[in-house]
């Protein structure tokens, strides 16, 4: 049961969108939230949703997955919709209740938000379905080095992360015994009301704690037998290479929210 | 031939945390030299302090009293102490906690990474570590998609790609099942062998021990036996007082004997004791 979950979603391919290096595809998506926040009229939204069309397009993904990906912010969007209908009141008033009012400029306006987000979510979840975990932490860790100016701890940040990213499936076995030797020696933990099943969760996580703590203690005296010494003077195994493609991604880009901004403008 | 490990006078006390102030001896004066190229076993019980030893081959841990120096740098000597570790490379027990990255191959070169080798040799030394190992073919795995034997490989081959003279493996197999063991053991010898590196091989299993060049076994921080493994197991009343089996074989030429058998008493392995005893109801 617990061997299904998958850690952040990422679909190995070999697109184009999935050979691109990941420091340009963090770049791009920065860029990409910026193009759907500055346009605010629908031609503009209707630019990006070509921009992210067309990128899903090319990352070979079935579009059902993106849709997935909307599927748990759901009730957010509820949320935003209903908020922007009932307290944005500019228009024409299309129906009243008490004190709730509709108005066609709120109806526009809630429109226009959950297609917006919708469109940042599709977008945004490209990055991490075509980058796995591990490259993602990877070009983190680059993007960010020029902070290591200002004392701001990078590398060991991206080594954490990468150990986590490491661990998890580790963990995660663990948990699975634990909970069937728990539940070999009596324990219920699918049962009960909320509260008990809280308080049973006490038996598996103490165990898979104390043993975490081990594991991490082995772990870092196997990193010193490694010569691990932080970041400095280290040398990388994997390189990040930018390729033509990736600056030609980059344009391409760079171009839409260009279009976005001047669409902007003009209408 | 030269001693790459020299141990003098070695003690060590942990300090006790039970809120008494007496530490706690582990290691009570070891002496030991290891010759290059030599492949030796240290066998003990549990709590014997085998694995204290190994810690000290690589200043994981620093001698309360006397020196340890491995091929020619004390482990006290803080300066010299990446060279030390690079060259005294060391495997453990469990596999799953000390792989660091997700990626076979990333795993492998993370010792490298940290001292700095350029990308080339590095790449370069990478493959020949994983082919050495027989995991070339998984460099891109995830460790958490191989068996408990594949782990330990990969573990190894992070310590080869080192190029250390000597690796030290604190109970590498005890973990795994016994084709992981196989798997292990046959690794190790052919670095001993084809790469010339001196093994140091912690363990208690037995038959792993039967196959070394040299055995020491240890019982509460000392030294006790150290010969060859003929030798060593030889000695079936000691090994069973300070509670070690002999291997199967040997125990049983042991029995044979006492019984009136005219039986060699340095049988280790399962041929010689076939023949020894094929011999005795031929003859």
């Amino acid at each position: 049961m617990l061997r299904d979950i998958t850690i952040g979603q990422y679909f190995p391919g070999d697109s184009i969108i999935h050979r691109l290096d990941p420091r340009f595809k963090i770049v791009m998506t920065i860029l990409y939230i910026v193009m759907l926040f500055t346009g605010d009229n629908y031609i503009c939204l209707g630019v990006g949703a070509v921009y992210t069309f067309g990128a899903i397009l090319l990352s070979r993904i079935p579009l059902k997955m993106f849709l997935r990906s909307v599927k748990p912010l759901l009730p957010f969007l509820i949320i935003t919709a209903a908020i922007n209908l009932m307290f944005m009141n500019s228009g024409d008033v299309l129906w009243q209740w008490k004190f709730i009012k509709i108005t066609d400029g709120g109806l526009n306006t809630s429109v226009f938000m959950v297609i917006r987000i919708v469109l940042l979510i599709m977008g945004s979840s490209l990055l991490t379905y075509t980058t796995s975990p591990i490259t993602l932490t990877d070009a983190i860790e680059r993007l960010l080095s020029p902070l290591r100016k200002i004392k701001f701890p990078v590398h060991e940040l991206a080594m954490m992360m990468s150990i986590a990213l490491r661990f998890i499936p580790t963990l995660i076995e663990e948990t699975d015994k634990i909970m069937s030797a728990q539940k070999a020696r009596g324990a219920e933990i699918d049962t009960g009301s909320f509260t008990t099943r809280a308080k049973n969760l006490i038996s598996i996580l103490v165990p898979l704690f104390i043993s975490a703590f081990r594991r991490a203690d082995e772990l870092a005296t196997a990193m010193e037998c490694r010569c691990y010494h932080g970041g400095e003077g280290r040398t990388r195994l994997r390189q990040l290479r930018s390729a033509p493609r990736d600056y030609t991604a980059l344009a391409v880009t760079v171009l839409f929210l260009a279009a976005v901004i001047v669409l902007g403008r003009l209408f | 031939m030269e001693n790459i490990i020299e141990i003098k006078g070695l003690h060590f006390a942990y300090d006790a945390d039970d809120g008494e102030k007496k530490p706690v001896e582990v290691l009570r004066g070891i002496d030991l030299d290891i010759k290059k190229g030599e492949f030796v076993a240290v066998l003990g019980h549990n709590g014997c302090g085998k694995s204290t030893l190994a810690k000290h081959l690589n200043a994981i841990l620093l001698p309360t009293e006397g020196t340890v120096t491995v091929d020619g740098i004390d482990t006290k000597d803080e300066d010299r102490l990446f060279e030390l570790r690079q060259r005294a490379g060391m495997v453990f027990q469990n596999p799953d906690n000390q792989i660091v990255s997700s990626i076979v191959e990333e795993d492998v070169a993370f010792a490298l990474e940290n001292l700095g080798v350029p990308y080339e040799e590095m790449r370069r030394r990478v493959d020949e570590s994983l082919k050495a190992v027989g995991m070339y073919d998984y460099r891109l795995h995830s460790p958490s998609q191989l068996s408990g034997g594949q782990k330990q490989r990969v573990a190894i081959a992070g310590i080869i790609a080192m190029q250390p003279k000597c690796i030290i493996l604190d109970e590498p197999t005890a973990m795994l099942d016994p084709q992981g063991r196989k798997e292990v053991l046959a690794t190790i010898h052919r670095m001993n062998r084809e790469q010339g590196i001196t093994i140091v091989l912690i363990t208690h299993y037995m038959d792993e021990a039967a196959d070394c060049d040299r055995v020491v076994v240890m019982d509460k921080g000392r030294i006790v036996l150290d010969n060859v493994p003929e030798k060593v197991f030889s000695q079936v009343e000691k090994l069973k007082a300070i509670g070690l089996d002999v291997p199967q074989v040997t125990e049983l030429a042991w029995e044979l004997r006492r019984a009136g058998c005219d039986i060699s008493h340095e049988i280790i392995s399962e041929e010689e004791c076939v023949a020894a005893i094929e011999r005795l109801f031929g003859g």
